[in-house]
């Protein structure tokens, strides 16, 4: 079967989940793939959750937004609560350790990553780069794309203001890559 | 010593959080408008025509009869309704890009026919709601979405003075501008929003306060850079007064 | 290969308008298309452009009107509420045989409605929408790419026909970001010498006017409006096709829902159910042909929109010889997903 992943991308507005929703989106579309990016608002942007939907696919995309997806970044506990319930039996799921308890992750039915990505982006001395540790894991889990497409992208996402922070951010991707390796599955 | 609350909450204000963003003087406006409400015994005959942008959902912290007119309509809708029901006290409460843009047919006729209604205007230099473009008032140089280089003279215009031209116009009784950055401020505004309801309540003719207020989240700085600004930039251009005022005392 | 650019389909229109040489852009902030004037602020000035940020939707689709019967390529955007205050001008750009282009990223209505995604600005879009006898040639894209090809399209349309033409996307589209590959088309407007006004020079003077009152003459008028409307229906029909041929039941679609309903149906055809779609593309002229040929081929007809009830009677009256409809709306307020779908396919399916 043709490639296809979809994703859905969750956390509190702040979180960056619109950043590296963006940034994979951009690598898939660099590595000649086709693929859809829809940030979605409203009022969940005031109180909870802010969240994006990037779909992958060798074919044409039809529809941008997914209501069961194969994979889900949750990076906060509303997030995981709304979303997790809605991801397809061996989907794909990179949870924030770091404010979820893992024991949440519907191990049994997901292949469910534990990722603590606060902690791991604060030992790179930036909490903010939290983002990018989840994206890396979730590159590592599913292989949508090279680790490397996602970091020859930064540069086409991150905005020129923050054109130095670019390596800390490929450092943050690689770190999640590495985490999501070496642990495994929960 | 006995804590001694100098500016309470009216009843006719909801005891609901407001969805503004924080440093957002939209609630004192509302608070001002409720104070005066209260104070004038109008809260039962009073009609709101509330406005396209931040302030749209108004009706859900000012507890009075409330119509929600189309983008910069609400002086029409104001003039329909009062012609309607004389006896009643009528207002609209609109930002600068509803008033002074899209809207300024509406208020420049509304103001000229002197109509018995009262205009509470929110001078936020941008609108806010949708993001933060440029508005008629938007000063010259400032940096907004839709003028990323500076309102420029030349281009866009000068910010449009809009307590002054009200004042200018044959039908208006009670014209000034105010602004609610420090305590001083916010009293004089008291009595000016007080005054252009009493030239509604005495039929002298038609009432319009302009307040200045802050954006920050707009204008991308803090709530208190956010007031700053109003004192040193806005103040300087926008002068603080009254440009008319026909009640008693003074005619 | 040209670089593909990743954006989203607010500036997907823009980069169409600026690769069709757009020269003028005005515009009123509205949610959810303010990308549009935003870009265009930033983008056209740098390419000798104008951009004005108008007073009003009235204004700005009068500017429009003046821009373009100067001969300029212009260009107005909006969203609903706006797009009701532009009728106006619109109207006389009809009357008046004025090539302006108008985007509307639909939201939810009726009055203010939303901000979210919605089609029920359908009637308004192709019966006309202001007053008086006439009709716009309306583009739905149903992709990013297509937002900046039907937008290319739509400044080339307006022009061969001297007709405003409408782009009617939605929240989502405006929103939504893929890529897309640029292009570099060829404009040719020759013909704009024949009938623009920049100064009677070495010519008689010329006049652009919607107001024909001598005898016969608005009659005469409006045939000439009407002769235009049938060569749009000839040469001008746009849709897409998706797995018709075996199906048993056609599902129509247009614009994002189109697109949503698409994988609706993949999912369908993998469980075995024989459905396909048909995406009308221009929503005027509108594809009955196709719809008529289908009808006849026996097929039975669900009809999606993202509102209670509007393209469907063009597709009923299309197909009346042959078939009925059946018709499901998503209401506005929340996003539809392939899965809101489901079931209203099979119900037909199942009829
Ligand atoms: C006809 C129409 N055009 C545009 C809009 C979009 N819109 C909503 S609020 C607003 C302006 C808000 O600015 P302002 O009046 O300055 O009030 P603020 O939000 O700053 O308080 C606009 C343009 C609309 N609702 N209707
Ligand atoms: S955007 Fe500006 S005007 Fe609107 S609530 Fe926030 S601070 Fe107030």
């Amino acid at each position: 079967m043709s490639k296809y992943v979809d994703v859905i991308i969750a956390g509190f507005g702040g979180q960056g989940v619109m950043l590296i929703g963006n940034l994979l989106a951009y690598a898939a579309m660099e590595q000649g793939l086709n693929v859809t990016y829809i940030p979605v608002y409203g009022p969940e942007m005031r109180g909870g959750t802010a969240n994006c939907t990037v779909v992958i696919g060798e074919e044409e995309i039809g529809s941008p937004i997914i209501f069961n997806p194969l994979s889900l970044i949750a990076m906060n506990r509303p997030s995981l609560d709304k979303f997790q319930p809605r991801v397809q039996d061996n989907g794909v799921l990179i949870l924030n350790s770091s404010l979820v308890e893992p024991s949440l992750a519907e191990k049994n039915r997901l292949k469910a990553y534990a990722i603590p990505v606060n902690e791991l982006a604060d030992k790179l001395g930036n909490l903010r780069l939290a983002n990018m540790v989840a994206l890396g894991a979730y590159v590592q889990a599913t292989g949508i794309v090279p680790l490397q497409a996602v970091k020859n992208a930064l540069p086409n996402v991150i905005s020129s203001h923050y054109a130095h922070l670019i390596p800390d951010n490929a450092k943050a991707l690689q770190t999640g890559y590495d985490y999501a390796q070496n642990q495994g599955t929960v | 010593m006995k804590e001694k609350i100098v500016f309470p909450k009216p009843k006719v204000l909801a005891d609901s959080p407001m969805h503004y963003c924080p440093g957002c003087q939209h609630g004192t406006a509302h608070k001002l408008v409720a104070q005066t409400l209260e104070e004038l015994n109008l809260v039962e005959k009073s009609i709101c025509i509330g406005s396209i942008g931040c302030s749209v959902f108004i009706y859900n912290y000012l507890l009075v009869d409330t119509v929600e007119a189309p983008h910069g309509r609400a002086p029409a809708v104001a003039t329909g309704v009062k012609r309607a029901k004389p006896d009643k006290i009528v207002f609209t409460y609109q930002g600068d890009g509803d008033l002074a843009s899209i809207g300024l047919a509406e208020i420049v006729h509304c103001a000229n026919r002197g109509e018995l209604v009262t205009v509470i205007f929110v001078n936020n230099t941008v609108y806010g709601m949708t993001g933060g473009q440029m508005a008629p008032t938007t000063m010259v140089g400032q940096k907004t979405t839709t003028c990323p280089g500076g309102r420029c003279r030349e281009r866009e215009g000068e910010p449009l003075k809009m307590a002054e031209m009200i004042a200018s116009l044959g039908g208006t009784a009670y014209a000034a501008r105010v602004a609610v950055n420090n305590i001083k401020n916010l009293k004089k505004a008291q009595k000016a929003i007080a005054n252009a309801f009493k030239v509604q309540v005495d039929k002298l003719g038609f009432g319009f306060v302009e307040i200045l207020a802050t954006c920050p989240t707009n204008w991308k700085m803090t709530p208190l850079q956010a007031n700053k600004r109003i004192e040193q930039e806005m103040i300087p251009y926008f002068p603080l007064g009254e440009f008319k005022n026909c009640l008693g005392e003074n005619q | 290969m040209t670089k593909r650019m990743f954006v989203k389909g607010n500036e997907a229109v823009c980069w169409g308008a600026l690769a069709a040489q757009c020269k003028c852009y005005f515009g009123y902030p509205i949610t959810p298309q303010n990308d549009i004037p935003e870009f265009m602020s930033k983008e056209l000035p740098k390419r000798g452009g104008v951009f004005v940020q108008a007073e009003s939707e009235i204004a700005a689709a009068n500017m429009l009107l003046g821009a373009v019967a100067s001969g300029v390529r212009a260009m107005t955007s909006s969203s609903s509420p706006g797009i009701s205050l532009k009728q106006e001008a619109i109207s006389y750009m009809a009357g008046s045989e004025l090539p302006g282009v108008i985007v509307n990223m639909n939201r939810g209505g009726p009055g203010l409605g939303d901000i979210g995604p919605s089609q029920g600005d359908y009637f308004q879009a192709t019966k006309g929408g202001g007053h008086g006898d006439y009709r716009l040639l309306v583009l739905a894209p149903g992709t990013v790419q297509e937002a900046y090809d039907l937008t290319i399209e739509a400044f080339n349309l307006a022009f061969k026909y001297r007709n405003p033409v409408m782009i009617l996307g939605d929240a989502i589209l405006g929103q939504m970001k893929e890529p897309i590959t640029p292009k570099d088309p060829v404009i040719d407007d020759s013909e704009v010498h024949n009938w623009c006004l920049d100064g009677a020079q070495n010519r008689p003077s010329r006049i652009i006017k919607s107001l024909y009152l001598e005898d016969g003459a608005l009659a005469a008028h409006n045939l000439k409006l009407a002769k235009k409307y049938e060569q749009m229906a000839q040469e001008e029909v746009r849709f897409e096709e998706f797995l018709t041929n075996d199906a048993e039941l056609i599902v129509v679609a247009y614009g994002s829902i189109g697109r949503i309903v698409k994988t609706t149906i993949r999912k369908l055809r993998q469980a075995g159910h024989k459905v396909g779609l048909l995406r009308p593309i221009s929503l005027f002229p509108f594809p009955k042909e196709i719809l008529l040929s289908l009808a006849k081929a026996g097929k039975k007809f669900l009809t999606i929109e993202h509102n209670l009830g509007q393209m469907v009677e063009d597709v009923q009256l299309a197909i009346c010889k042959f078939a009925t409809t059946d018709f499901y709306g998503h209401l506005p307020g929340n996003l539809p997903t392939p899965n809101d779908f489901e079931q209203p396919i099979l119900n037909s399916l199942e009829k």
